[in-house]
């Protein structure tokens, strides 16, 4: 398949293995731990375990699962809050797929769906605007959820309904920002992370300035990375090479799709539309000041947190589950107390275990082998 | 409907068991199924012992239900699904599927039109596979209570003397080989759906297998494992093998048939092919000395010609379906939990 066989071709992934390996040989002469790299993005975590990456790579690189699936750090009484949008009479709840199986503290949109809510699974909020015509007696609510990646087109969604003069259309947004969240992290105390795969989709929209901060204060390398298993290898062998080299830069792995300035229509949208809350609640990170968006008062009548009454109640999590410090990177997700037992794919405890992207969920569908056989391709530090 | 003057939807008086209900049964099912065993129209097909004999020592008996959306989709509609699923649950026990029947089930104010293009579907697959829908049953239910038509096929036929496939049989160093790309049916049944706007529309994979399986058959009296890999895909199905035999299972990511257009449907929404629905394709495991020869008989059938063999049976780990990556990784196929839902982003 053009533009994607390319970034898959295994001779390139032997080559940037062993560039890697020539990186860690000379990294690993003043380094007494692992190193820790940060793949901030799900999306990362997802191609790390589909394509076997993190079989391939040297036992001394522990790549730490970041708090990048807007799914997974969803809080459950914003869960919570769907589910009784989506139980009120006459609304079409809309939302993307994967946050139908996420547990609230009483029920997931699918078990609402399942006893008679009217929950319809959508590609695009167009797609939910597209209802809201048809359904000029329906009030249509669009579940905004996503980082940069996706704010913009639901801003272009709410700017089409106002120039349509659509009245019975309102998004439900908890659309977060990715730069404050990194630097909460990077402020916890038990930060141990050596560096950073920026995420590559957010970059499209933000560009890679943004990322500065990063190196220039806390003297860590970030490159911003693909999605393709070599755009992944590549990038972690970016990283490596900063940290060779002692240097902390932000470098860009994708500039075929990230552009140096991000997209300025998107950026122009996005603060048409939106404007910053003070503090956003974060499932297992507790609440990140500046870390959400909402809608600007003057698009008001598209906000449904304005439009209906929503229980809004602060629900903690459940007290087994380690979600959070699996998100700080504290702990592996098969180190949870719960992960494999209590906390499955199908019984998730956690968000982390619904999400295709979430890292409990892709450590148990892929990445179990490793528990069971030690993979064999493996180098330990003493051999490098 | 020429036949159907003045009644062109399906009223809850063609379920009353009355006139209505004859007319329909004798101008839409009478004709599209003509067999000697339905048009006495009694309330079962009486079939002779002695014609079913001959084909082998066991009867094989199965039933599925269908209820796709949209009815119809690129390749098929519900109603050639309803026979060849049908045909192709017999067909993977090493059985000559012989007689279906056919049970409707009409929501009010349904197209007569609609349902005697399904009917007619049902005839013409039913005709092509070579077995013969003997009896039914029609029921109509108020609107709303069904969306618009559900069809269920029940299959009866005959397991040749020395077949024994069973899904505990495979043993390791058999040979895992699927008869063509995988996940069509899946990808036409999206696109059908009009969620994607396809410049190549997928076609749907549906048809019979029995042909294709006789032929394997033919190579190799001694197939282990068959299943076709409808709903959960061929991953779904691996699985299922590998934890009744207790066996590994491992796939080369690299031997996996998957169609370009496909494989995009699937990089766009986030899904796997490994787990996209089929209607057309089985998963075989046969012993490994026999793979090319079945591989062989596979090709040189239509239903088989981008046949291929994806891995092997392996002694771990047990219960478990290991895919080696094209860049050389490992990773667990796992059985898919609830539906594969399109990723955010």
């Amino acid at each position: 398949m053009k533009y994607v066989d390319e970034f898959r071709d295994p001779a390139k992934a032997r080559y940037l293995l062993g560039e890697i390996n020539r990186q860690i040989e000379q990294i690993a002469t003043c380094q007494v731990r692992p190193l820790q790299l940060m793949e901030v993005c799900g999306g990362h975590t997802h191609a790390l375990f589909k394509y076997g990456i993190e079989t391939l790579l040297p036992e001394v690189i522990e790549l730490v699962h970041g708090p990048g699936c807007p799914v997974c750090v969803l809080p459950m009484g914003r869960v919570d809050d769907c589910v009784a949008l989506a139980e009120q009479g006459g609304v079409i709840f809309t939302t993307f797929g994967d946050p139908m199986r996420v547990p609230g503290s009483r029920k997931s949109l699918a078990q609402a769906k399942a006893e008679g809510a009217d929950i319809r699974m959508v590609y695009s909020p167009l797609d939910a605007l597209k209802l809201a015509r048809q359904h000029p007696e329906r009030e249509v609510v669009f579940f905004g959820l996503g980082f940069e990646t996706t704010i913009p087109s639901t801003a272009f969604t709410v700017l089409q309904a106002e120039r349509e003069g659509i009245n019975n259309f309102s998004v439900f947004c908890n659309h977060i920002t990715i730069i404050p969240t990194i630097k909460a992290i990077l402020d916890s105390p038990d930060m141990q992370l050596d560096g950073f795969l920026g995420p590559g989709h957010v970059s499209m929209v933000i560009g890679t300035r943004p990322y500065g901060f990063i190196a220039e204060r806390y003297h860590k390398p970030v490159v911003i990375a693909g999605f393709e298993p070599l755009d992944v290898l590549q990038a972690v062998a970016m990283v490596l090479r900063q940290i060779a080299k002692r240097r902390a830069e932000v470098e860009n792995q994708y500039g075929r799709v990230v552009p140096q300035e991000g997209n300025r229509a998107a950026l122009t949208a996005l603060s048409q539309v939106f404007e910053v809350r003070e503090y956003f609640e974060w499932r297992g990170l507790g609440s990140i000041d500046y870390s959400g968006v909402r809608l600007r008062q003057r698009y008001a009548r598209y906000d449904a947190e304005r439009r209906f009454s929503l229980p809004n109640l602060k629900i903690a999590d459940p007290k087994a589950c380690q979600c959070g410090e699996v998100l700080k990177g504290i702990l592996k997700p098969r180190e949870c107390k719960v992960f494999g037992t209590a906390c499955t794919p199908e019984t998730p405890l956690g968000a982390l275990m619904v999400s295709s992207e979430g890292a409990c969920a892709a450590y148990y569908r892929f990445g179990r082998l490793q528990q069971q056989t030690p993979a064999h391709s493996r180098e330990t530090m003493d051999q490098a | 409907m020429n036949s159907h003057p003045g009644s062109r939807h399906v009223t809850l008086a063609h379920g009353s068991g009355g006139k209505a209900m004859r007319d329909l049964i004798e101008t839409l099912f009478v004709r599209h199924f003509h067999n000697p065993w339905l048009t006495p129209l009694e309330d079962q097909a009486r079939i002779g012992l002695g014609e079913l004999s001959p084909g082998g020592n066991r009867l094989a008996f199965t039933t599925d239900s269908f209820v796709v959306d949209p009815l119809f989709f690129p390749g098929g509609d519900i109603g050639t699904l309803a026979v060849n699923g049908t045909i192709n649950d017999l067909a993977m026990s090493g059985a000559l599927p012989l007689y279906l029947s056919c049970g409707m089930i009409l929501e009010e104010g349904l197209s007569i039109t609609l349902l005697e293009e399904v009917v007619e579907s049902m005839g013409r697959a039913a005709d092509a596979a070579g077995v013969s829908i003997v009896t039914g049953d029609t029921k109509v239910v108020p609107r709303g209570a069904v969306d618009k038509l559900f069809i269920n096929t029940t299959g009866l036929g005959v397991i040749p003397e020395g077949v024994h496939i069973a899904s505990h049989r495979a043993q390791p160093g058999d040979a895992i080989l699927v008869n063509g790309f995988m996940g069509d049916h899946g990808a036409a049944i999206v696109d059908a759906r009009g969620e994607l706007a396809l410049d190549n529309p997928v076609e749907s994979d549906c048809q019979p297998l029995q042909g294709l399986v006789a032929a394997m058959l033919s190579a190799c009296p001694d197939i282990h494992c068959l299943r076709d890999a409808t709903r959960g895909g061929v991953a779904t199905v691996l699985n299922e093998f590998a934890q009744a035999a207790q066996v590994g299972m491992r796939l080369e990511e690299a031997s996996l048939p998957v169609r370009e257009t496909v494989r995009g449907v699937c990089e766009i929404l986030g899904l796997d092919p490994l787990y996209l629905a089929n209607e057309g394709k089985l998963v075989a495991i046969v012993p490994g000395e026999a793979a090319e020869a079945v591989l062989a008989a596979m090709r040189s059938h239509p239903a088989g010609q981008e046949g291929a063999i994806i891995g092997e049976v392996t002694a771990v780990p047990e219960g478990r379906v290991v895919l080696a990556t094209a860049l050389g990784g490992e990773r667990i196929v796992d059985m898919l939990v609830g539906e594969q839902l399109p990723r955010i982003c």
